[in-house]
């Protein structure tokens, strides 16, 4: 028992499925780039399918579909203002993208692709570098005065810039870590308790129950987590857009 | 004192960030369960934010963790 020991982190190890070498880039792809092909052929199916044949008294997948729309539509014109719904399709995308991974991952032998850093870490970089860019298209170098907030003393400023800049900076990566390490952590424990199962003997029950009902939480975790990153990037957006 | 034990002992403490997170969890439902008491039609509008404060908050809790996990492992 002791000899195949596994430890729960071995769940997230990435296996190459076609060896692909370029000289000395390594662009094999493995199992998290399968689980992504998957994760975007869900996404596509489930909305093209669901709106074909599309009626105005909707049938159930037309209104899931429907329901997904409306829900990112509202939250980006609510939280990203009227400038803000041209970039609905990259939230709607972002969000549908999210969402299908954390739940996809959940099912039996199948990987987390968001339970990687660098795939969150892309998705938050590509945010953060797309709303500076939006806010330097839009208010010049005026956009450095969003470092001062008005109405704060002059005085203050040695003490305010450098905080609001170092909290401006570190937006990437706290999207990037909140993603991940709900994913990771969920993971892990589901990983730990499913451990415990054998060496319980008879009460190995537990284990099992207390599994089942963290599969349900995670679920729910996924589905927030996902509405969480989503709407961090409308936010992100209106500051961007129309600077406080 | 060797790597190993330091590396748990550091791990430790990591996590004892997690009391803070815990009341600030335990105040956000709070505030959503007095606003209901009050005036139980505003729960539709109330419970979005809440849940979206709560994990907001949730996420500062597995920022420790993933501290724990770099001293741990790294």
């Amino acid at each position: 028992m002791a000899a195949n020991k596994t430890s729960p982190l071995e769940q997230f190890t990435i296996h190459r499925i076609v060896p692909i070498h370029i000289g000395r880039l390594d662009a094999s792809f493995t199992n998290s780039a399968l689980l992504m092909c998957i994760v975007v052929g869900l996404v596509v199916a489930f909305m093209a399918l669901s709106m074909r044949g599309a009626r105005l008294v909707p049938s159930r997948w037309q209104s899931m579909a429907e329901l997904s729309y409306e829900f990112i539509a509202n939250m980006v014109r609510d939280n990203a203002g009227a400038a803000g719904a041209r970039y609905f399709p990259f939230v709607f995308t972002l969000f549908m993208f999210i969402l299908f991974s954390n739940l996809v991952g959940l099912f039996p032998f199948s990987y987390t692709v968001t339970s990687q850093f660098i795939v969150t870490a892309g998705l938050a970089v590509t945010v953060f570098i797309g709303v500076t860019i939006i806010a330097f298209a839009r208010h010049g170098f005026h956009f450095f005065t969003f470092f001062f907030p008005e109405g704060a003393p002059v005085i203050m400023a040695p003490l305010l810039v450098p905080i609001e800049i170092i909290s401006y900076l570190s937006r990437p990566f706290s999207l990037a870590i909140r993603l991940f390490a709900n994913m990771m952590a969920g993971h892990i424990m589901l990983a730990v308790f499913a451990g415990f199962v054998v060496s319980l003997g008879l009460f190995g029950v537990l284990p099992i129950l207390f599994d089942s009902v963290l599969i349900g939480f995670e679920v729910f975790i996924g589905i927030l987590q996902a509405y969480v990153f989503a709407i961090l990037a409308c936010l992100y957006l209106n500051d961007a857009l129309y600077m406080h | 004192m060797d790597l190993a034990s330091a590396k748990m002992i550091g791990a430790g403490l990591a996590v004892m960030a997690l009391a803070g997170v815990g009341v600030g969890i335990g105040n956000i439902f709070a505030a959503l369960v007095n606003a209901v008491g009050r005036n139980p039609s505003a729960r539709s509008k109330v419970f979005g934010i809440g849940i979206l404060g709560f994990a907001l908050t949730e996420a500062v809790a597995l920022y420790a963790l993933v501290i724990a996990f770099l001293i741990l492992f790294g």
